[in-house]
Formats: C-alpha cells, structure tokens, sequence
C-alpha cells in the first residue's frame, strides 16, 4: 500500500517537472501565430504540447494511484483538491488547444498550473482517512465535477490575462495598467508564499505558543515561520525563537494572519525587485510574449471556456453538491459560507453572459470579468475554506 | 394592435424591426445601422413597442436584462455580506445571539447583529431581491421568446439583399450562381449537419437552431425551482425536526402525527486506529490526534397500530431496523431519519451505599434511576432511604440553604436522603453527590457514600420530510439541459442567393464565430462563390 502511495507522489512530481519543460517549450514556439487559417504548429510547439499531454498522463497517474492506495478518490483535503484543481486548468487547456491551436495560451495556462500546484503542496499531503461526512461516493462525484468546471472557467481568466497583457497600453500609466499590476502582483505574492514556506520548512523552522483562543480556554498553536504577528496572550514556548511583534485579539486566527503577512511582505519584495532590475512594469515585460496572437480569438477563447466551464460548474458546484447535502446534512441548502461563495461564482459567470449577450461586453470588459470571476473562485477555495470557518473547512 | 407590412407582402406585428420574411428593415434606426442587431432577430418585443400604461411600465422594467444584471449582482453581493461572520444558525446554540456578536467579534460583531446581518438569508429584502429575479425571469423570457420564434419560423430562403449586406460576414461578387457548383456546396453542407433549403435560386443553410432555445428552457428550469423552494411553507410539504434520544428510549417520531416511533438500540461512535485500520492513514492519525470514523445508531422504526383510536395504548408493530449512519439515513414512507448528533455518556442512575461512617460497614446498596426515582428504598433489617429532594442540574445553595438545579439535566445530579437506621429510627440528612456526602443538618453517624455510575450515550436524529425535492429535482433537470442547450451547439446560417447579376454570401451565428468562418471556409474554398469577409475585425 505505502509503496503505492510512494509512486503516486513520485508521479505527481514528474508531472510538475513535465509541465515546467512544457512552459519552456510553449516559449520557443510564440513566434507562430496560432491560428487555424494561417501556419500550422511550430516544432517547438508541438513538443510543447505533446510534453503537456505526458505530463497530464503522469498527473492522472498520480490520481489513480493515490485513489487505490487511499481507498477514496483524493480531494478530500486542500492538498488533494488544489492539486486536482490544477491538473484541471491543465486538462481544459489541452482541449481548448486541441480546438484552437493556440500555444501562447499554454505559456501562461502552464504557470499558472504550476503554480496552483506548488501551492497544493504547501499544505500537509499525506493521506487521510474519510471523516463520516465524507463517505459517500458523491465525494468524487462532486468535487471532481466542480474542479473541473472550475478548472475550465479558469482558462477563461487566462485567456483575459493575455488579452490583457496584449492590448493594455503600457506606454503610459493608467488605472488599467495598475489594476493589471494589482493581477500580477497578486501573483507573485503567492509565488512568495511558495518560497517562504518552503524555506522555513527546509529550515525545520518551529515556535511553540500557549494562547487563550476564542473560547476563552488554553490552547497550544505551532508556528511554522517566525511570529510577526502572535496569538492572543501568548506565550512563546520554543527557546530562540522570535518574539511576536504585535499580538492580536482572539478572534483573528494568528497563524494564518502571520502567513497572510509574510506572502504580503514577500511579494512586495520580490514585485519591487522585478521592477527594480527591469524598469518595466510586469505586465510589460510579459507584452513582447503575446504580440503575434489575434485580441479576436483570445475573446473567442475566453467566452467559449465560459461556455464549457458554466455548466460544468453549475452540475458539479450546485446540483451535485446539493444532492449530496440533502443526503449527508439533511437539507440540499444550508447558506454554509462554501455554499454561498459557490452561488456566487455561479451567480457572477450568469451576470458575465448576460453582460456579453446583451449588453455587447466583448473584448477588454470580458476580460476584465474574466479575471474577477476567477479571483472569486480562487477566493472560495483559499479564504472560506482557511479564513471563514464552516462546514467545508476539511485542510 | 397594430400590424406592420413590408413591401414583400409579409404582414409583421407591430413593433417588428427587421421584415420576419425577407429581413428588410422596417424602422428608420435600422435603416441607418451598419450591420443589422441580430441578438432576437429584430423581432418585435412588447417592452420595444409600448410604454403607456402601468403595466406597460412594469413589464418593460422587468423585461430588461439591465434590470436583471443589477438584481443579479445585488443578489450576489449581498450573499457574500452574509459570510463574513457565520449566520445566526451556525453559532453555538447556548448562547444568544443579541450577546453571541458582541461579545466574540467586538462593535463590528454588535453591529453586524444590529443590522440584521446575522440572518440575512431569511431577511425580507433578500426573499424580496430572489423574487424579484423570479419575476424577471418570466417576463424577460417572454418579452423575446415568442417574437424570436415567430421570425425564425417565418424567414425566408432568399432574403432581401440589405438583410444580407448588413450581416457580419458578408461577400458579394458580380457573376452569376453556377446550379451544379450549387448543388456540391449543398451536399457538402448538408453534410456538415446543416438543413438546406433552396427557394427561387437561393440557399439558406441552417443548423442548430434549438440551441436558441436553450436560455429559455434554462429559465423555465429555474422558475420551477424556485416554485418549489416557495412551496415548502405550504403546510404539510415540509419536516423539519431533531430527535434526541437516549440509548434503549423509544420515542415517538415527530413530524408523523404519533404513526411512527422509534427506538434507540444503541449509539456507536468509532475512531481511526492505527493497527486497525490501513497503514497509509498512521501519519495522518499521528498528527491529527483522532480522527472519527463513524457514527451510528441502531435504530428499530415502528408502526403504532392503535394510533387511529383516541385514548387506545400505543401498540407497536415493527417497520424496519436499521444501522442509521452520517450519508446514510434510514427511509420511510417520505420520511427520511438521519444521524445529525450526539452526546456521549449521559448519566443514567447512581448507586450508593448507606455506610456507618466509624466502622465503614456498609448496610445495603440503592440505585438511583435519574430518570425514575422512589420516593423510598428499603434496605431489610430496618434500615432504608428516604430520597427528600433530587437536584439534577445541582448549581449551589440559596441564602436559604435550599439546594438548587439550574436545569432538569442530570448534569451534575445531587440528592438529599434521609438514612432510616435502626440506631437513628427519626432518620438523618445527607447531601449527597458524585464523590462528595455533606452533613448539612448536623453531624451524622452514617452517610450515603457514592460507589458508581451508569451512563448511556444520546443520539440526536433529524427528521426530514420535504416533499418539494422532486419539484425541485425537475427545475434543476430542465434548468441543466438548457443550459447545456444553449451552451454546447450554435445556431449558424448561411445564405447565398443572386440577385441581378451580383452573388450575395453572408453568414450568421450566435457565437464562436471562428467555428463558422472555419465551416464557411471548408465549404466554399474550391468553388468561385465568394468566402464572406468578417466585417467586425479589429
């Protein structure tokens, strides 16, 4: 069993790395247009893709693998889910590319796949047995069909980026140009998150408190990087560790404001170090990447990955998620925060085609929308499940 | 009403903006416009056409889709406002919410209570916001249904050249249609899944026009669903109650009007162990603690046959027995049972022995049941137990001296016996409770020393009746497929017709427009009929 679950994560890894070479190879092939009528793929970007498929092979590999060794699908923790998440932007690239041909599309969909995954492994990843609630073989079914209508609709968002990157005129500073900024930021503050965590860790960085909770009782807490900020009336345990610099009341959660605090921090540093040494805006940096493809068929891209994704999201989010709900917890409706935060994408994506339909919101606005609607979906897998408690808090 | 008639002889409803036959356009706007509004056909719309009376004016605000979006987007803001401190139903039950707010979240948590916020989904105005969607759902549905499916029943093959050269993929070219090139542009159509038709030289090839009905279906769905979200106040449509019931009860099943009852055989509550269980789970058991496994009661249902005679006793008749766990209730009639909570260790009875406090010598046992008390236990030879009073929830002493119980719990139980001795024949106090004996009347020469306990565990069941589901499930079935309707095919047209010596090609979808020009492309690339351009490139 345990040596499944080793080549599981070792498949996992190679995935991660296949997806890196991929990103690699989708670059040498941006000088070709991507369109169906004119040249057909490049070498490179036909490695590219090939690379991806491999990659997602070995990622579904993974999957299986981790399924037989656990006896249950695996998403049902953060690390699990993130993870799968991320192999479903990659999963909706491959067939937004098999329909549009479009390599440009990878070079950012790949990252930010990586991303999403580095970020799953930031989370404790060793297998866990099924708490009650989630014996049921409607864990699968749900979770799997709402990531993958969230993974869909996230191509959406990369579709806008790039249209984004590509037409805001960089030439000048504008409320766009910040807002895009204000997108790439938020970027590389996760990016900073990865490499935070994953240096203290490296580092066996641990500080122990003794805390009066919300409670009111006494409860003990670890702290995994240095304490910028402490829990209420704490009390540092661990010898030569850093003192907390502000304490905070009992019902903000001290540890996760302290890593709030620290991806802040890190991503202002690494942001301002980009800008420093290339005098650019991030965004423009990335511009020269994306010239060559047509604003037409990126808007196309990114209203048809809507198209997909919707119902996808809607099955998987709502309809199979209350399904579940009346069998596990009694009623098929709760306002339980989840819940809620999945109406809301569903009620935002519904606003999105209407814009479009009637209110003719192409281009640019659909971008824009585009990039809202995944920050609301990342929102709902990062914030409620971590910030605001409820009944999906399974990390 | 009025009606409007174009010069092909087509008689149109009043309001019509582009001819539902020929595609001429009737009004002076869409005489000017570039390229001819394609989104409803320039059909005619009531909300387009009048705007006099009350009713008018309604309809036309609902009719909006800009109406619509902002009830959207209210709707949607005002949800998150509820999740950012937990609803009134998700805080501890014990403590109430006028105080809860404040006292964990400070003034933000005071004024979020003051606003309403903490039961914002119940509040008026949020039930007013869902309604107000529901009724711009009908009327915006059919503001466009049926005029859009009046004018794609009615056009015609050979449209009027200006319908064609205002359409956003459009060619012309001086020449004449060549009938055999015709007839292989046809078949290659056709077999693309498109449906041709040829009237007077020309061709219209269409495809997928049920996916235009698709936003509709979805609607239609949608209000079914929140019909049948509307008819669970309808008495009788929906259960909701909890059940707590202790080990080896059996209690009536609420909801049921006194047919069912249902009995507790025993509650189990299981861990993960290592040893036990898979080896791959161990590092998460370690790190974790304890992480649950089940949850289960042993239920037996029954059936109360005397329940139809008034003043008749209960005369149980087993339905069913069941092992009811967390995903899996046990089911009746429509009825569903299901494990929601528990409370592990519940005292049940109390023993004490009645001891001579010099000697230790005990003098008999007596066995308190904290649910069924004797008003006095014998003990033989003389000697026996009064019970005075009985404290479940024993909370101090008045000023008085008077013990008291905060609630009928036996949370912390707590008794005043008087012991009947053959040496104290008038009796004497003790206070007794778990692992305490108090002499609160003077000192006494035996006590009523505390030797055990009996504890039960107590499940808390849900009883769920909801009769609205299966309406419910309809909305939701009908709301999938026209979703899927609308979002998975797309209704593309092309028309190529000759008109006085010039070929006319122009294409139309509702979307994806590279897939059409792609089709188009395939269709006429070996043949001399012009490719229509995209006139709406950047």
């Amino acid at each position: 069993m345990s040596n499944l679950a080793g080549v599981s994560s070792t498949l996992l890894e190679a995935s991660f790395f296949l997806y890196l070479a991929a990103t690699i190879l989708f670059g040498g092939s941006i000088r070709q247009k991507g369109l169906r009528d004119g040249e057909g793929l490049n070498r490179w970007g036909k490695l590219g893709i090939i690379v991806t498929v491999i990659g997602f092979a070995a990622q579904l590999g993974y999957f299986f693998t981790r399924w037989a060794a656990a006896g249950h699908a695996p998403v049902s923790n953060l690390f699990e889910f993130t993870t799968f998440f991320g192999m479903m932007i990659v999963g909706a690239f491959i067939l937004i590319f098999f329909i549009y041909k479009t390599a440009v599309l990878g070079l950012f969909a790949l990252p930010i796949a990586i991303i999403i995954i580095a970020y799953a492994s930031m989370f404790p990843s060793e297998i866990s047995p099924l708490i009650p609630a989630l014996q049921s073989h409607w864990l699968a079914i749900h979770v799997t069909t709402a990531a993958a209508g969230q993974g869909i609709l996230g191509i959406s968002f990369i579709a806008g980026l790039i249209y984004l990157v590509k037409n805001i005129d960089q030439s000048v500073s504008t409320k766009k140009t910040k807002w895009l900024e204000a997108v790439m930021f938020f970027i590389v503050s996760v990016i900073a998150f990865i490499l935070i965590t994953t240096g203290f860790a490296a580092a066996d960085y641990k500080a122990e408190f003794d805390y009066v909770n919300k409670e009111g009782a006494a409860a003990n807490l670890e702290f995994t990087v240095p304490a910028l900020v402490g829990p209420n009336e704490g009390s540092l345990l661990t010898e030569g560790k850093m003192e907390p610099l502000a304490e905070m009341p009992a019902f903000i959660n001290a540890k996760k404001l302290n890593t709030v605090l620290w991806s802040l921090i890190g991503g202002v540093v690494l942001y301002v170090l980009i800008r420093l040494v290339t005098r650019k805006r991030v965004a423009a940096l990335l511009q020269p990447l994306v010239q060559k493809i047509s604003s037409d068929l990126l808007d196309e891209i990114g209203y048809r990955a809507v198209l997909i994704g919707f119902p996808v999201f809607t099955l998987g989010a709502l309809i199979f998620a209350m399904i579940w709900a009346q069998i596990a917890w009694t009623r098929f409706w709760g306002w339980d925060p989840k819940e809620v935060w999945a109406l809301i994408t569903f009620l935002f994506y519904v606003a999105f085609l209407h814009l479009r339909l009637s209110k003719g919101w192409h281009g640019e606005k659909s971008a824009w929308l585009a990039v809202v609607g995944f920050g609301i979906i990342m929102f709902n897998l990062v914030a409620v499940n971590l910030v605001i408690a409820g009944l999906h808090s399974y990390a | 009403m009025g009606k409007v008639k174009c010069e092909c002889g087509h008689v149109n409803p009043n309001g019509t903006i582009l001819c539902e036959s020929c595609g001429r356009a009737l009004t002076e706007e869409a005489r000017q416009e570039k390229l001819v509004d394609m989104r409803y056909e320039g059909s005619a719309r009531r909300s387009q056409t009048y705007n006099k009376t009350i009713i008018d004016k309604v309809w036309n605000f609902f009719s909006s889709v800009k109406v619509g979006i902002w009830i959207i987007v209210l709707l949607l803001v005002a949800a998150s406002f509820g999740t950012i401190l937990p609803q009134e139903f998700y805080i501890p039950s014990n403590m109430p919410a006028e105080t809860y707010y404040e006292d964990v979240y400070g003034t933000f948590g005071k004024l979020y209570y003051m606003i309403g916020f903490h039961d914002l989904y119940n509040s008026v105005w949020f039930s007013a916001l869902i309604a107000a969607l529901g009724v711009s759902l009908v009327i915006a549905s059919l503001d466009r249904v049926i005029p859009l499916y009046r004018a794609l029943k009615n056009q015609r093959v050979d449209r009027h050249e200006s319908f064609m050269k205002k359409q956003r993929l459009f060619a012309e070219q001086s020449g004449t249609l060549n009938a055999s090139e015709l007839e292989n542009v046809k078949a290659e159509l056709i077999k693309k899944r498109y449906k041709v038709r040829m009237e007077n030289g020309a061709l219209l090839a269409e495809k997928n026009r049920f996916t235009r009905w698709g936003p509709y279906v979805n609607h239609v769905g949608l209000i079914i669903f929140l019909l049948g979200a509307l008819l669970r106040s309808v008495p009788g449509m929906y259960i909701d109650e909890l059940l707590w019931i202790r080990e080896g009860e059996t209690l009536q099943v609420p909801g049921t009007d006194g047919t069912y009852y249902v009995k507790n055989n025993g509650f189990t509550l299981e861990n993960y162990e290592e040893g036990e269980d898979p080896e791959v789970f161990d590092e998460a058991i370690n790190r974790v603690g304890t992480v649950a496994k089940n949850y289960q009661t042993d239920a037996v249902l029954y059936r109360d046959e005397n329940n139809e005679l008034p003043g008749a006793k209960p005369e149980l008749t087993e339905v069913q027995s069941d092992a009811i766990q967390v995903n899996q209730p046990m089911k009746f009639d429509s009825f569903a049972i299901y494990q929601t909570s528990f409370r592990q260790d519940e005292m049940k009875a109390m023993h004490f022995a009645l001891t001579n406090k010099a000697t230790g010598e005990e003098y008999g046992e007596i066995t308190v049941d904290l649910f069924d008390q004797q008003k006095s236990y014998e003990l033989g030879n003389g000697y026996k137990v009064e019970l005075l009073g009985y404290y479940p929830d024993f909370d101090g002493f008045t000023e008085a001296g008077e013990p008291t119980s905060k609630s009928p719990l036996p949370n912390n139980p707590a008794f005043l016996f008087n012991m009947v001795t053959p040496e104290t024949p008038e009796g004497e106090v003790s206070f007794a409770q778990i692992r305490n004996t108090m002499e609160p009347l003077g000192e006494t020469v035996y006590k009523m020393a505390f030797k055990s306990l009996d504890t039960r565990d107590v499940s808390a069941l849900t009883i769920r009746k909801d009769l609205t589901l299966p309406i419910l499930a309809i909305g939701g079935i009908i709301f999938m497929i026209g979703v899927v309707q609308g979002s998975y095919w797309n209704h593309r047209r092309l028309w190529i017709r000759e008109k006085n010596g010039q070929v006319y090609v122009a294409g139309h979808t509702n979307k994806n427009w590279h897939g059409l020009k792609r089709e188009i492309h395939a269709v006429l690339k070996e043949t001399s009929i012009p490719e229509p351009e995209d006139r709406q490139k950047e």
